[in-house]
């Protein structure tokens, strides 16, 4: 601790919260139309909208969206609480047990 | 790890999984285009993104007890004027930012009862500063008491249900209105089930000069007892049962934001049906020994509480009596003694 009792913020002394989940969401990279409602909405920051070395296919899925971008999942914070599954216009993330 | 929404909240706090608080800090300060410094009453907020060694904020922070971080975050916001004012006198180059904005959170236990005080003193003294409440109806993080932000009707440690008792007797009490007291420039209420309305409404806020007040809506997965994944649907389903309607007040002025259509308003061309109080009821742990024959008057007179609410609150927002401006007062010292 600092003089003045002040405590800097450092990601490395965080707690791995993902160790509290049961349920794991799971995001179906075809379906997810990379919108972006969940990620405001995660408690714990967890959700990333970006494109990523698998290349969607949403045509198997019946959409035509073509945004090469989906939502992923940190899985060190992610607690397991299944807001984003709720929330998620187009179902495409389901909550499995882990 | 998303950075973006980090930037002022990280991750690794220890809240209950699917609570709303780190959405409402996010939403809020995400607003801000200056520097801010935030101090924080004691409650859930407080215990579980500050566990030492290791601190969730990443912007200036200071937590000191239940009932003063309206009077703490007031003694930071004059002591950055003092220091300010110093800098210009003794010509000295500055490091200190120019325009802060100064946010306290606290939760309703350190709102609407222990810091009802020190929050009734930093709103008259005029602090350039926004106050946000998150209300989840109860002291929560000691394990579900009552305060006065809890619904009438509701199961709480303090207010059990049983055969002697249908749960909590008494109202909730209407902060809103003691704070619009105060005659501030800009209050206004909003939910964590509606995040373009809580922005544009702590945008606001932001442009206040003088204090400003929030009062945002947080369901409780732990102690309401529902579903952890559930917070965003109870938000929005309080909003649509005009439990938790969505309002402002602007110099005194009321403006609904969210308006649905009651049973009392006869032939009012609303777009939205007011949803009956049960949807919001059912479900909730705390409010499932209503559902019972013996306990159905309770639900009624719920439902007659909301509605009378509403439509106290839209008698308000159709008045157009208030002066748009609030009176101005004279602050400046000295000035008589000079003309004299």
């Amino acid at each position: 601790m600092e003089v003045g009792a002040v405590i800097k913020h450092d990601i490395s002394n965080a707690a791995r919260t993902g160790d509290w989940r049961y349920m794991k969401p799971v995001v179906d990279k075809e379906k997810c139309s990379g919108c972006s409602t969940c990620v405001p909405y995660c408690p714990d920051a967890a959700i990333v909208v970006e494109r990523d070395s698998h290349i969607v296919n949403r045509e198997l899925a019946g959409s035509t969206i073509r945004d090469p971008r989906y939502a992923q999942i940190d899985y060190d914070f992610c607690k397991g609480c299944g807001v984003c599954a709720q929330v998620c216009p187009l179902r495409s993330i389901t909550m499995k047990k882990s | 790890m998303n950075k973006e929404q980090a930037k002022n909240f990280a991750p690794g706090h220890s809240a209950c999984a699917g609570c709303g608080f780190p959405t409402i800090i996010r939403t809020i300060l995400g607003e801000s285009k200056d520097p801010v410094v935030i101090s924080n009453a004691t409650g859930c907020m407080e215990v579980t993104s500050t566990l030492y060694p290791y601190t969730a904020w990443k912007v200036p922070y200071i937590h000191n007890a239940f009932e003063n971080a309206a009077a703490t975050i007031s003694g930071v916001e004059r002591a950055h004027k003092a220091l300010l004012k110093k800098n210009v006198e003794t010509r000295h180059a500055s490091s200190v930012p120019k325009k802060i904005k100064f946010v306290a959170f606290g939760g309703d236990g350190g709102t609407y009862d222990i810091g009802l005080q020190s929050l009734s003193g930093a709103l008259e003294r005029g602090h350039n500063f926004l106050y946000v409440v998150y209300d989840n109806g109860g002291y929560m993080n000691t394990g579900n008491q009552r305060s006065s932000a809890t619904p009438y009707g509701a199961n709480t440690e303090t207010t059990p249900a049983g055969k002697e008792s249908f749960g909590k007797i008494e109202m909730r009490k209407n902060l809103m209105e003691i704070v619009n007291a105060h005659r501030i420039k800009y209050a206004a209420q909003a939910s964590v089930g509606n995040l373009p309305d809580l922005k544009r409404k702590a945008r606001k806020a932001f442009e206040t000069e003088g204090p400003s007040f929030l009062s945002v809506m947080q369901p409780c997965t732990n102690n309401w007892k529902f579903p952890t994944s559930m917070f965003v649907q109870y938000a929005k389903l309080a909003t649509e049962t005009n439990f938790w309607p969505l309002y402002e007040i602007e110099n005194g002025n009321y403006t609904i934001n969210y308006p649905v259509k009651s049973a009392a308003d006869h032939g009012a061309s609303l777009p939205r049906e007011r949803k009956p109080i049960e949807e919001f009821l059912k479900g909730q742990g705390r409010f499932k020994h209503l559902f019972t024959p013996e306990n159905k008057h309770v639900i009624e007179e719920m439902q007659r509480i909301v509605d009378s609410e509403w439509e106290r609150l839209q008698k308000l927002a159709n008045q157009n009596t208030i002066p748009t401006k609030l009176p101005e007062i004279n602050q400046t010292v000295g000035v008589s003694a000079q003309t004299e």
